[in-house]
């Protein structure tokens, strides 16, 4: 059986993966990216951004010094055999992979100003639980969510005579806005729901997908190409240098709202989308996003 | 585009010839600083507090790097830029009153930075976002740390570089600014971006 101490380590192991290597679907679209831009400018900065992933995997470095603020999604059956255990282990498990990567401390007394030093504080590491009725399994990821990149995220309520088209206005707006500051090109989630709340959660969950994956209800595929080929228009490049690739996918989920309202939520993420899944069962643990590690370290306990 | 090497510190007759577009490699000692240190250094300067170190004609990085102690010694990890546009607020005081002279960070800054760089002859330039572990490899030592205090992403690091970049001046000390520029072309695009989700 799964012990405590052992999904301890392999998610410590997971986070620390995710600091180092970018999942493949984000790598694959930096190099097609790199590859159609004709802009010479903006080409060196795809290459610098290239060099870069490289260095970080043959040093085992973390590719981007803001190692980002941690937030686990947990997805777990209520027959899960360490379910109860689950937020101890996670707590463990990111001071270990602070320790041991190392990452960057980055949880900060909202009061006092001061860091914590292993990015365990109030409410941090932040998890975000879906429990899976008659399952005995669990599905755990991480999302390194850098700063710079989260500084334009919002979540507004609008109108909903305004309609769709006025919800994905203010994406293209906040993507005008943001210009170079999130490190683009970004990847766009957008949460379309009845409350503020609801819609930002759904925007943020919306960044875990997969570059190129789209929503399963066809409407809303159509708008997700719309609005990733509308947030390219802009032009703003890598880094704002100028260029074709602004953001790298647009992913959008939707609520039922409410009837008075229109809620819109926006989270942007820089074009180093750290995220990493493993899987866990009564005896096996099993990496999803980083495979490599199943090899590594053999998949079972 | 020309491309430059330098190596700290520069004077201001070096750094005006800078132009947005230029290239540039920087050698020798790189200081650090982020909000909580523009804003402790400042604060030392209005009460007449010496500075732990001299900034005059030296390079300023906005970066809160990953480090690792190793015995007595710190290492850097990582260590790509931070976002510019928070030291806004600060950083044409922090040119004015400290004598530096190549601001480096990303995303770009304010027209209020822009007059500071035309005024005293000073450059912001630009490292690509992100690329923490290539911008770690230039590092060659930490010379010291200072204000750890303030935790280790905040603190003032003082390190020896070789051949820092390559960086890319964005304004320049005629006052010109390129991330300024972008936007306006940027903006004109708005309208086609629209029609594409549907909008008028």
């Amino acid at each position: 059986m799964i012990s405590e101490e052992t999904l301890t380590e392999k998610i410590a192991r997971m986070v620390s993966t995710a600091a180092i290597y970018l999942p493949d679907d984000v790598k694959e679209a930096l190099k097609k990216a790199y590859e159609k831009e004709d802009n010479p400018v903006a080409k060196n900065v795809f290459k610098s951004i290239l060099d870069n992933i490289k260095v970080a995997e043959e040093e085992k470095r973390p590719l981007c010094q803001d190692t980002g603020t941690l937030i686990y999604y947990i997805n777990a059956g209520e027959n899960f055999h360490l379910l109860g255990k689950l937020p101890n282990i996670i707590k463990k498990a990111t001071i270990e992979a602070t320790a041991s990567t190392p990452l960057r401390p980055n949880a900060v007394d909202m009061i006092t100003g001061k860091n914590s030093g292993n990015n365990i504080g109030e409410r941090i590491p932040w998890i975000e639980w879906e429990i899976t009725p008659e399952s005995e399994e669990a599905e755990i990821t991480v999302m390194l969510k850098g700063g710079g990149s989260e500084a334009p995220s919002l979540a507004k309520t609008i109108a909903p005579g305004l309609g769709i088209k006025g919800a994905l206005k203010i994406a293209i707006d906040d993507v005008f806005e943001a210009g170079a500051k999130p490190c683009p090109p970004v990847t766009v989630g957008v949460g379309l729901g009845p409350t503020g709340d609801i819609a930002m959660k759904l925007a943020k969950k919306a960044l875990l997908r997969p570059i190129g994956d789209r929503n399963p209800r066809k409407e809303v595929a159509e708008l997700e190409d719309k609005l990733l080929k509308a947030l390219n228009a802009l032009g703003w490049g890598p880094h704002g240098v100028g260029g074709s690739t602004t953001a790298l996918d647009a992913h959008i989920e939707i609520a039922h709202r409410h009837p008075a309202t229109l809620a819109v939520g926006v989270a942007t993420n820089c074009w180093a989308s750290r995220r990493s899944t493993l899987k866990v069962t009564k005896n096996k643990v099993e990496f999803l996003t980083h495979k490599f590690l199943n090899r590594e370290e053999g998949a079972t306990s | 585009m020309t491309e430059y090497h330098f190596k700290t510190p520069v004077s201001e007759e070096k750094t005006r010839k800078l132009r947005v577009g230029d290239v540039l490699f920087i050698s020798g000692t790189l200081l650090t600083a982020r909000d909580s240190g523009h804003e402790r250094a400042l604060k030392y300067l209005r009460e007449g507090k010496p500075l732990p170190v001299d900034f005059s004609g030296m390079a300023l990085y906005h970066v809160g790097p990953v480090v690792k102690k190793e015995g007595d010694k710190w290492r850097i990890i990582s260590a790509g830029p931070t976002t510019s546009a928070r030291l806004e607020m600060y950083e044409a005081d922090f040119i004015e009153k400290t004598g530096v002279k190549i601001i480096i960070g990303k995303g770009g800054m304010g027209s209020k930075t822009a007059e500071a760089c035309k005024r005293f002859g000073a450059v912001y330039a630009i490292f690509t976002g992100g690329a923490g572990a290539l911008a770690a490899k230039a590092v060659e030592e930490v010379i010291k740390v200072e204000w750890l205090d303030l935790g280790v992403p905040e603190a003032l690091w003082v390190m020896k570089v070789r051949e820092f970049g390559p960086l890319t001046v964005v304004i320049d000390s005629t006052g010109e600014n390129f991330y300024e520029k972008m936007r306006k072309q940027v903006e004109g695009k708005l309208k086609k971006a629209y029609s594409i989700i549907g909008l008028e």
